[in-house]
């Protein structure tokens, strides 16, 4: 029965927005039907499909993840975004600059470099928080921006690949690179490693249960002799390391260099996998399949019927809506599940 | 009788305010103004005039925070609200060949995300961060759903040269030959400062910001008012959007706003909470952008593009990393206000 | 004398609680009222229907005749009523008079017109008799002094009925003893009042007619000359209670708990602790007396290591512990009952098992290692939910389903069962029912009697006295003076409460 009503909120969220979806699809002038059809038959039904699916829902469910440690310990993280560019840009560097090396050492040190990356970017975020008492919310989209320009000066600057015309790094060496076992990609099955140690560490660690003191109640942690400044920078550089691994792993599995261009958005589709998860590790993983298959078939449902792509980011901002606003509980008269603060305000710290 | 009253009560604030401590900062800059323009005018005017272009969309997009934080609702959703309004203003104005039109559907479609807001807030009694958070996730996907290219405005709004006051040496071409928004903008700062702090109205928002039982026990419905106070933050965030889409820069783009309304929420703590103060935090940021652009003009350093499109984000950081914590904020800002029980 | 208030059956439930089931009294003008009741009879719910802030489900309720439109508090303060709330309703940030002008501001044009309603509230101030400085800022007054302004602002409008909710609970016996010789000027001046109170003293002393409630029913009326406290009490309570605790001697041992020297800053940065030096031995209990808001809470927060000491030192049996650092300060031995247990004491959200092990949660067997150790933490909660009789379904409900007094249980099974040779209690018996207050007096006293010092702040002095062997009084930051408990004058101690006497 619990677990029916966790899942029931998301689902109906989701009907909803493909409901609303499709009706914007009609105003248009195309046919829903159609669209729907195209984008999950190409995201689900074939090999190749799959494929892309799954590798696109890799650094989603990274963030994800990234987002998900954030909110446990009463943090907003919407800095993701920033942390998997800073994390997806070392590992450019880290794949292309160092050479000799087998890949099974080489592809660890650039998933390690891309977590360190990552981490610096939330570690700023953190002790900000903890120190300063700026929100997290502020530093952490302040630092998206902040983290872009900076990667883009890089890579059409000191890392630009010779002769390129456009922003991008150098490609990474083969040793480098990761591949896909049986037709899954190895960062996808990373991930969901991943997933569950982030569902364990909160379930039987201290730290976990540190993490989730702080984030519900600040008071009672310090009470608790928790120290409560330390685990919120301690939290925050977790979700940049967790965000800048998920980076890396783009970097390696999937783009092989690094361009600006790519690796948008990723972050904050983290946020709206992260709270329809409602914040438990392991649904961020089916979550990330959904949209990571919808982002990957986009272009073909606009090939084959006429919907702009940009219908996806609509309907994934109204999943978002119906799954934080208690209006699904209200109508369909569930017991209010979650109404909870997950936040903290400004200048009380 | 009353106006004049009113005229009377303002001029009195404003010597109290020239004579206070605080005015040696304005002293300051006085006279560093005079300088650099008696060494170089044509930059110093520049620089001067770009800061208020820079700093007013700014300005006044933190009075939206403001206006919502006093009344004790934390309010992330500016960006939404800007890129909502900007959308409006420049589609309705595009498509009627109407500035006026277009300016009017950006007030409202502003007003709705307050309304948006206000039902998330205080009704449902949502986190506010994440509230806010979904007015700018659903902005962005409603604005770059319906986003087309190909369209344009049939002008922007033309600047008013104010007759007598647009001569003066500086001061004329820094403030007297802008658009009908920006002085509409400016005054309206004045009078939420005024209203602030003068008038049943502000003493009542600032009640119900900081205790909100206060005021519910003083017969003032707090729900009301913090719907009445969030719309009408987001139709004064509707003019800003209309600002930026119809006076300053003529078009529209997917993320138009960049941040705008986030750096907003920066300059409402840096100016602590207050009308004035924030639109001198905001001049101070407008500044900042303004000095590095005529420094690349004049060819005096050479900065790298990314560089310079950072400044106002590193900027937002260090002034809060310096002013956060020891600026008190509204204290009831952020929680939700439940009519007490038993 | 007229009726100014009817009240009709009024019914009101939160849940499946009935916080009030279908009341009625009445109220005329000129007459004091005193609605009696133990924690949770349904006091305050009932005053805040009558006042409009709550909703009743059922009932009337008619002011002068007129009947009131339920949850409408700007026509009840229209009709007359005020209301002195228990916790101020007063925004610390600004001053006097915009507290008392708000919600009624007095205009010139659009403004507010602040030099007139300044010259209101002083004419106001002197016309009660109640002193205060109408510029001043409400964060800045002493407490007494912020319930002035409270009764100021009720008294703004005109009232004629004004309701008091529990308005001794933070004066000293002195300032109590003024407070109701304002209570009966105004009802002699025709107003009626209505004193919501659990002190059974001052029912005595002030009140024309008692209403008794008890579990939300109206149990029984009556007037202080037909019958005496221990009636009132047995009519609050349901069964006959033992008014004063039972204790043995105490029989103390080396000091377990010294403070030097020390001097702590509040919130806003002023110097709330002047100073102190106390020293608590083991075996016995060492209460501290004063008014809240004398440094009383950052004392016990330096003392825990949860806020920073800016001059002395706090020894545990004779070792330093380390400052900001209350893990370190816990493991020394000292357990803590924290004054505010939603903010600090419990995690709500979490199960009453997680609770009980809130500050020990790393500690061996309820962690090994990394690793936390769930069979041990359970069968530790068993143990206590047993022990310390916590009224719950099953120890994995979560904190917040539980009663005000069950969830101080939890802290103090939690503090008690852990292996402590200092105890600071802070306020233990604060929103608990009577029968809970009798079960955490003996807990205090049976954690005497097995050797751990014992620090009990409370603002209630009739616990400090009863309960307490020693008892330092606190004003204004330092102890004023250490006195024996044996005989302990109540006037004595409330002058030097309220620093008069040295």
């Amino acid at each position: 029965m619990k677990l029916v009503r966790a899942w029931i909120t998301p689902l109906i969220a989701l009907v909803i927005a493909f409901g609303i979806g499709a009706i914007l699809m009609i105003t248009q002038g195309s046919d829903p039907l159609r669209a729907y059809e195209s984008l999950f038959t190409t995201a689900f039904s074939t090999q190749e499909g799959l494929a892309k699916t799954f590798g696109k829902a890799t650094p989603l469910a990274i963030s994800g993840l990234a987002v998900v440690i954030g909110l446990r310990a009463g943090l907003f993280n919407i800095g993701a975004q920033g942390q998997l560019i800073s994390g997806a840009l070392a590992a450019a560097w880290a794949g292309y600059a160092i050479t000799g090396l087998p890949m099974i050492a080489h592809v660890p040190l650039c998933l390690i470099i891309g977590a360190i990356f990552g981490s610096l970017v939330g570690y700023i975020a953190g002790a900000l928080k903890a120190y300063r008492g700026i929100h997290e919310v502020i530093t952490t989209i302040m630092l998206n921006s902040i983290v872009l320009q900076f990667a883009e000066y890089l890579s059409n600057g000191p890392l630009k690949e010779e002769g390129s015309i456009i922003a991008k790094t150098p490609p990474i060496a083969d040793s480098a690179k990761i591949g896909s076992i049986a037709g899954l990609p190895i960062g996808f099955l990373l991930s969901g490693l991943l997933a569950v140690g982030v569902w364990w560490i909160f379930k039987k660690t201290t730290t976990g249960f540190r993490f989730e003191t702080v984030g519900k109640n600040k008071n009672a942690a310090w009470y608790a002799g928790i120290a409560v400044k330390r685990n919120t920078v301690f939290a925050m550089v977790a979700c940049g390391a967790l965000a800048g691994f998920g980076g890396a792993v783009e970097t390696l599995g999937v783009v092989g260099k690094f361009e600006p261009a790519f690796n948008q958005g990723l972050g904050f589709d983290g946020i709206t996998i992260a709270l329809l998860a409602r914040a438990n590790p392991l649904a961020v993983i089916p979550g990330a399949i959904l949209f990571g298959g919808m982002r990957g078939a986009g272009p073909t449902m606009q090939f084959t019927a006429g919907v702009s792509p940009e219908i996806i980011d609509l309907i994934l901002a109204i999943v978002l809506f119906f799954v934080t606003a208690p209006i699904i509980s209200r109508i369909f008269k569930l017991k209010s599940d979650s109404n909870a603060q997950v936040t903290s305000g400004w200048g009380s710290n | 009788m009353l106006r004049l009253q009113a005229v009377g009560e303002v001029i009195k604030m404003m010597t109290s305010a020239l004579r206070s401590r605080k005015s040696l900062y304005f002293y300051v800059v006085v006279i560093a103004i005079a300088f650099a323009y008696s060494v170089n005018s044509v930059s110093t005017v520049a620089v001067a005039a770009s800061s208020i272009t820079f700093g007013l969309p700014l300005a006044m997009a933190a009075m939206v925070g403001i206006m919502c934080e006093r009344t004790g609702v934390v309010n992330i959703g500016i960006e939404g609200t800007l890129l909502t309004s900007a959308f409006f203003g420049f589609f309705v104005a595009a498509l009627s060949q109407n500035l006026i039109w277009g300016l009017l559907a950006a007030i409202a479609s502003g007003a709705v995300t307050g309304l948006l807001l206000a039902l998330l807030t205080v009704s449902w009694k949502m986190d506010q961060i994440i509230a806010g958070t979904i007015v700018n996730i659903l902005a962005t996907g409603l604005t770059s759903f319906f986003y087309k290219q190909g369209y344009s405005l049939p002008a922007i709004f033309p600047r008013w040269s104010i007759p007598g006051l647009s001569d003066i040496p500086f001061l004329g071409r820094v403030f007297f030959q802008s658009g009908p928004i920006t002085y509409f903008g400016l005054i309206l700062i004045f009078v939420l400062y005024v209203a602030m702090y003068h008038t049943a109205w502000g003493l009542r928002t600032r009640a119900i910001g900081e205790y909100p039982s206060s005021a519910e026990t003083s017969g003032i419905s707090v729900k009301k008012f913090k719907y009445i106070n969030v719309v009408i933050a987001g139709a004064f965030g509707g003019l800003t959007g209309a600002y930026l889409a119809l006076e300053l820069v003529g078009s529209f783009d997917r993320g138009f706003s960049a941040g705008k309304g986030f750096t907003a929420l920066a300059i409402m703590i840096f100016g602590r909470w207050n009308p004035i103060g924030a639109l001198l935090a905001a001049i101070f940021f407008g500044f900042a952008q303004a000095l590095a652009n005529q420094l690349m003009i004049d060819g005096l350093v050479a900065i790298p593009g990314p560089f310079i499109n950072m400044l106002p984000y590193v900027l937002t950081i260090v002034v809060l990393a310096f002013s956060a914590g020891k600026v008190r904020g509204p204290a009831a800002a952020g929680q939700p206000y439940e009519r007490e029980q038993a | 004398m007229t009726t100014l208030l009817q009240v009709k059956n009024v019914t009101k439930s939160f849940g499946s609680v009935i916080a009030n089931n279908d009341i009625s009294f009445e109220v005329a003008a000129g007459e004091i009222v005193a609605l009696l009741g133990e924690n949770g009879a349904g006091k305050s719910t009932l005053v805040k229907s009558v006042f409009g802030l709550v909703r009743p489900d059922q009932g009337e309720i008619f002011i002068d005749g007129n009947q009131m439109a339920p949850g409408d508090t700007a026509a009840v303060i229209a009709s007359g009523v005020g209301m002195v709330h228990q916790h101020f309703k007063l925004v610390p940030v600004m001053s006097v008079t915009e507290n008392i002008i708000l919600g009624d501001e007095p205009k010139n044009g659009l403004f507010v017109n602040i030099k007139k309603a300044e010259q209101k509230v002083r004419e106001l101030s002197e016309k009660f008799g109640l002193e205060v400085d109408p510029t001043a800022n409400i964060e800045d007054l002493p407490v007494g002094t912020q319930q002035r302004v409270e009764i100021l602002k009720a008294l703004s409008k005109d009232v004629r009925l004004l309701i008091f909710d529990e308005p001794t609970a933070v004066l000293t016996p002195q300032e109590t003893d003024e407070l109701i010789l304002v209570i009966k000027n105004l009802a002699r001046l025709g107003v009626g009042v209505i004193v919501i109170t659990h002190k059974l003293r001052e029912v005595m002393a002030l009140a024309d007619r008692v209403v008794v409630l008890r579990d939300g029913k109206v149990v029984g009326t009556t007037t202080p000359k037909e019958t005496n406290e221990a009636g009132l009490a047995q009519l609050m309570v349901g069964r006959s209670v033992v008014l004063e605790v039972e204790k043995g001697v105490a029989k103390p041992g080396k000091p377990v708990l010294t403070v030097k020297g020390l001097e702590v800053f509040d919130d806003r940065n002023l110097l709330a602790v002047k100073g102190v030096n106390l020293e608590v031995r083991s075996g016995e209990i060492f209460g501290i007396a004063g008014v809240e808001g004398n440094g009383q809470r950052e004392l016990v927060e330096a003392i825990c290591g949860m806020r920073l000491r800016a001059k002395g030192e706090v020894l545990v049996s004779g070792a330093a512990t380390k400052d900001m650092h209350p893990h370190a300060v816990h493991e020394a031995g000292v357990s803590h009952i924290p004054e505010d247990r939603e903010k600090h004491g419990l995690v709500s959200s979490y199960s009453i098992s997680d609770n009980l092990i809130l500050n020990q949660f790393d500690q061996a067997p309820f962690a090994r290692g990394w690793f936390r150790n769930m069979i041990e933490i359970r069968k530790n909660a068993d143990l206590l939910v047993k022990k310390f009789d916590i009224r719950t379904t099953s120890p994995a409900a979560l904190a917040s389903s539980l009663s005000g007094g069950n969830k101080q249980k939890v802290v103090i099974a939690r503090e008690l069962s852990q292996d402590l040779q200092v105890l600071i209690a802070a306020q233990p018996t604060r929103g608990v029912d009577v029968g809970s207050i009798e079960f955490i007096h003996k807990q205090l006293i049976a954690a005497r009697d097995n050797g751990a010092g014992v620090l009990l702040v409370s603002a209630e002095l009739d616990e400090i006295i009863s309960l307490s062997d020693r008892i330092a009084v606190m004003s204004a930051g330092k102890i004023v003076a250490i006195i024996d408990s044996k005989g302990a004058d109540r006037d004595y101690i409330g002058r030097l409460m309220a620093g008069l006497d040295k």
